[in-house]
């Protein structure tokens, strides 16, 4: 049965994971993410869950604390943003390197510094190489969506890799939007139940993770790691089918807008995409060919996709929340343009930093980079590859 | 679960290292890890027991009769404790 509610991006996780009931949810509070492990400690006082609540001291432990009980078979989930999981770092490579299924909700802000609490996506972005599977989520509804999801992704055999589900910080984390979600009993039949091959606590299978792996070893286990986040593709379609099947909302490894015809696109991520569409909306009532295309699942990132949906373009934009500080361009910005190369697309390409430290990006915005991307069309040069969107002092 | 030496694929090895029995840290030959050695002087010995239970690799072996033999090089790690704590000079830290 499906309930109309409304609610906030963070309230649309904590419903989830509410739902979802998982063994154990270790999370330390940061802003914006805050109201996750909030709302959560009241289902946990409430009785609506049966989880393990840990309130530990920091980061650090609250990603320790979830590969604990993870190892140990249970299912744990926890939730975080910026600063928070970048005090995680550590452990976040234990968890996908002893390949333990954690779901985290990350609430996407600025990494300081200097101090900013407000969105973009240098904490994810720093993250893309951390072995996690990333998945972003334009609105509230797919917040609560793509968690849904998340488990049956993460614990699948083939894959066995931890999971972030990422949102925009205040933009849809503390914005009230009408949503659909499920009820109880259907997410818990969706979700399931996580039943583990090994597990620390098998009393008839005594094992040891995480042991010393050294030169003859951790090649191997790399490897093996990066084969599965190539597994992880094939899941994350077929988990999605089975979703739309119950739900009849259709998600894939990117969302296409208006590109059928397009001769001119942006790529972006989370609720960008959403100020986005609307600007396409705008333009093509002027006769504007614009399109946008929406990367939802970053790692494993699907480069053929992208190249395939972008190749009959005359230009295109890649739309970065996060500067790669590298004398190139944005993260996505690379992904795109070396996944065009391996699979012989050649489209006029040029990357925009925008939206640093939560600096509002408006439809006016998102029109100059149509503009822009028609100015080149028209001449076929691209002469500066690496811009700026929205930061003072830039031409 | 294969046995795993250097000789393990990537295909074959176990997810993130696990090791699906127990005891089996004696597989393990921490002796290679030496550099330097503790050589035992048996006619120095009174057999008085403060050697063995010190020892962080269980690489001094024990007896039914409660006599220490001499050490188990695959496991010894050459930190020394055991010369050390031994009352008589009966153990004497070499050059590997």
């Amino acid at each position: 049965m499906k309930i109309r509610e409304r609610l906030s991006g963070n309230e649309a996780a904590a419903t989830a994971m509410r739902q979802i009931n998982p063994d154990v949810v270790a999370a330390f509070p940061i802003t914006p993410s805050t109201e996750i492990p909030q709302y959560f400690s009241s289902f946990v006082s409430n009785g609506k869950v049966d989880t393990e609540f840990v309130a530990v001291e920091s980061e650090h432990s609250a990603m320790s604390a979830c590969i604990g009980a993870e190892a140990a078979g249970a299912r744990a989930m926890t939730a975080t943003s910026a600063n928070g999981m970048s005090l995680m770092w550590e452990m976040l490579y234990i968890a996908s390197s002893l390949r333990l299924p954690i779901v985290m909700s990350l609430v996407n802000r600025a990494v300081s510094g200097p101090l900013n609490i407000h969105n973009d996506h240098s904490d994810a972005m720093g993250a893309r190489d951390s072995g996690w599977i990333q998945i972003f989520s334009e609105n509230n509804q797919e917040v609560y969506d793509n968690l849904l999801m998340a488990h049956r992704i993460a614990e699948n055999k083939k894959v066995l890799l931890p999971v972030m589900i990422c949102q925009d910080g205040f933009i849809t984390s503390h914005a009230i939007e009408n949503i659909e979600i499920e009820d109880d009993e259907t997410v818990k039949k969706f979700v399931g139940e996580y039943h583990p091959e090994h597990y620390l606590l098998n009393d008839k299978e005594p094992i040891a993770i995480g042991p010393l792996d050294l030169q003859a070893y951790l090649f191997e286990h790399k490897r093996q790691q990066a084969q599965a986040m190539v597994e992880a593709k094939q899941v994350i379609l077929d988990v999605a089918k089975d979703f739309e099947k119950l739900t009849g909302r259709k998600y894939g490894f990117i969302e296409e807008y208006k590109m059928e015809d397009a001769e001119i696109a942006v790529i972006c991520m989370n609720s960008t995409a959403g100020t986005a569409k609307h600007t396409v909306n705008n333009l093509r009532e002027k006769g504007i060919k614009a399109g946008v295309i929406k990367v939802r699942v970053f790692r494993p990132f699907p480069a053929e996709t992208i190249a395939n949906a972008i190749k009959n373009l005359k230009a295109v934009a890649i739309l970065d929340k996060a500067d790669g500080l590298n004398a190139v361009g944005g993260p996505l910005f690379t992904d795109v343009t070396s996944g065009m190369l391996i699979n012989g697309v050649h489209v006029p390409a040029i990357s925009y930093i925008y939206g640093i430290g939560g600096r509002d990006t408006t439809e006016e915005d998102i029109t100059e980079v149509f503009t822009n991307l028609e100015e080149i069309v028209k001449t076929g040069k691209v002469d500066r590859p690496y811009r700026y969107l929205g930061v003072r002092g830039e031409k | 679960m294969k046995k795993i030496d250097s000789n393990i694929t990537w295909q074959d090895i176990t997810p993130g290292g696990n090791i699906y029995t127990a005891g089996n840290a004696k597989e393990f030959k921490t002796g290679s890890w030496r550099s330097v050695k503790p050589v035992y002087i048996s006619e120095k010995c009174t057999q008085c027991g403060l050697c063995f239970p010190v020892c962080p690799d269980d690489a001094i072996p024990v007896n039914k009769d409660q006599k220490r033999e001499d050490f188990d090089y695959d496991a010894c790690k050459g930190c020394g404790v055991c010369a050390k704590v031994c009352p008589f000079k009966a153990i004497e830290m070499k050059e590997n």
